[in-house]
């Protein structure tokens, strides 16, 4: 997989899937979800965000529900990956399967403020605050986790295996 | 070898002698439960060319987050959803005349000890009252695992509870669950699976052992277990006939963690906006006056949590300011309930009895909060804005507290009653 690069943007501890998409937008197409990602803590976000950002964030992101709008909403808006001190483990799982990097990485949120450059290697597992020169060492991902990155998310996968078989 | 509960179900889905946390597997899925979800599901499945699915028997789908549907868009997704089960002959379908997917799998005896069983839902770990290793996942992954019957996992370390001690009436088994998380975090047990045993987890009913469970992913958990003792034993013949292998837990084996606690030491708790773990306890709590009080969900609405409720309310009134709104977990409780007279105590009181299903709790229907409006519930999150105004409040506590809070107007102790 290439370098992700991008502005980091901070958020704190359990920012929770409501947060991301709120309940009232589960039946909506994520198109709509994603114009109001962050609307009650962060309003705005969705204005200023570009594609490629990286979240930075605290401790227990994407806790809560298995909505899968979640991570998708945020990879619409170009979130290109989100590192976080840890994860709500559905979101986690949420965001390998649709193909949006996830990295856990001790320690870094302390370390990056808005507009950051974040680099990611998703593969060697380490993220750079470029704009402070600071490195940190991510939890490296599984090889089957990669390879669903890699592919495009876990539906890709499953497309491939589906041709194969015919 | 010793193992613990998550290692020897996820050894013995995945065909290892033996399993490490940390050591990812492939694993063979016993059941998958789909509720509204099912209708991406099944898109997921047609992008994808999948025509016929792995094991139609192992699927069950259960409509529980839109009954009824409260507007046209859900409306459409329950068409889309009777389409899927049909194009895939999926025979397990209870079309919104059944109650909340976690009450209904239990109730109709989809859960047997020792099974590996993943849901679109992140209280999907429910079904660990029985011994069930089960946890929630997304559209996606449902739909890797309908056409694959597979799906990795992490095998994950395990925290063990000793409860001893029995929980004072009125206190239930919210209040321990609202302890735990406020006493360590919403995240203690993050990727973590948890046993609960010891005296103070026998003592409970399996209705209670569903609340804690339910409970578990508020607390970061993966999966989460109880032994498969008596009670669980006479739940199973109950629902499925029994005669299931029991989930015993192997106490030799290597945990990350082991916490005691004793629960007659305990008092009612209440978490404070907006996250599960700002907890405290009642007495401690400042004068909170409520404009709504929820009774019921997948977390607190079983026949015991509406008795102990119902006993509260007896010859009361809900406080004019309140709407209490009172959603039973099934149609089964639901109906058991108002033979039984306790529906109509709560009727007499006050309180508006809603079709069992998951409306308000996720903030799609049914009994939303407006701006500044306060609402004491026994459901599961109270992150801002879930039950609809972000400038609302939610509060999480018992059953109990909850019924004595609807008839005082303001947060009170169920202990003062």
């Amino acid at each position: 997989m290439e370098l992700l690069k991008g502005r980091g943007w901070n958020f704190g501890d359990n920012m929770d899937t409501d947060a991301i998409v709120s309940g009232r937008f589960l039946d909506a197409p994520v198109e709509e979800a994603a114009r109001h990602v962050f609307e009650s803590i962060r309003p705005g976000f969705v204005d200023e965000v570009r594609e490629g950002d990286v979240i930075v964030a605290g401790a227990n992101f994407g806790c809560g529900s298995s909505r899968e709008s979640a991570p998708e909403a945020l990879k619409t808006l170009g979130i290109g990956c989100v590192v976080a001190e840890s994860f709500g483990r559905i979101f986690f799982r949420n965001a390998i399967a649709i193909g949006l990097p996830a990295m856990v990485c001790a320690g870094v949120s302390e370390r990056f403020n808005d507009g950051d450059t974040a680099r990611v290697d998703v593969e060697k597992a380490t993220v750079e605050n470029l704009a402070s020169g600071s490195s940190f060492a991510a939890e490296p991902l599984s090889g089957e986790m990669l390879l669903i990155l890699e592919s495009g998310g876990i539906m890709e996968v499953l497309k491939s295996m589906m041709g194969e078989e015919r | 070898m010793a193992m613990t509960s998550a290692e020897s179900i996820l050894a013995r889905a995945s065909g290892s002698e033996k399993v490490e946390p940390g050591e990812y597997v492939s694993a063979v899925i016993d059941k998958a439960m789909c509720n509204e979800g099912f209708a991406a599901v099944f898109m997921n499945l047609g992008a994808a060319g999948v025509k016929r699915i792995q094991d139609p028997g192992r699927v069950i789908v259960i409509m529980d987050h839109y009954v009824p549907a409260p507007t046209e868009r859900a409306a459409t997704i329950h068409q889309l959803v009777r389409t899927g089960v049909e194009q895939l002959g999926i025979t397990k379908f209870y079309d919104g005349r059944h109650g909340i997917a976690h009450q209904v799998m239990m109730e109709e005896g989809h859960v047997l000890p020792g099974e590996l069983i993943v849901g679109t839902d992140s209280h999907t770990c429910t079904y660990g009252a029985l011994g069930a290793a089960s946890c929630g996942i997304g559209f996606s992954e449902m739909a890797y695992v309908l056409a694959t019957g597979r799906l990795w996992f992490r095998i994950p370390e395990t925290m063990r509870f000793l409860l001893s001690g029995a929980l004072a009436p009125p206190l239930s088994s919210k209040d321990v669950m609202l302890k735990i998380a406020g006493d360590h975090s919403a995240e203690m047990a993050q990727y973590k699976s948890l046993e609960f045993s010891g005296e103070g987890a026998r003592e409970m009913s399996v209705e209670a052992r569903m609340t804690m469970s339910n409970m578990a992913v508020e607390l970061g958990a993966k999966f989460c277990f109880f032994e498969t003792d008596e009670k669980a034993e006479a739940w199973l013949a109950e629902k499925c006939g029994g005669g299931c292998e029991p989930l015993v837990f192997d106490k030799k084996a290597p945990v990350s963690s082991t916490y005691e606690m004793d629960l007659s030491a305990l008092e009612p708790q209440v978490s404070l906006p907006h996250t599960v773990d700002n907890v405290k306890a009642i007495s401690l709590l400042e004068r909170t006056e409520v404009q709504q009080a929820i009774l019921g969900s997948c977390t607190n609405g079983r026949l015991e949590d509406l008795r102990l409720a119902a006993g509260i309310l007896a010859g009361r009134k809900v406080h004019p300011g309140v709407r209490l709104l009172v959603i039973p977990a099934s149609w089964k409780v639901y109906r058991q309930a108002m033979e039984e007279g306790t529906l109509g105590t709560i009727i007499a009181a006050g309180g508006v009895i809603l079709n069992p299903g998951c409306g308000p709790c996720f903030g799609a229907h049914g009994g939303l909060l407006g701006p500044g409006e306060r609402c004491i519930s026994s459901t599961n999150r109270n992150f801002k804005g879930r039950m609809g105004s972000d400038q609302a409040e939610v509060y999480l506590a018992s059953p109990a507290t909850v019924a004595v809070s609807a008839v005082a107007g303001y947060i009170a102790d169920p202990r003062d009653m």
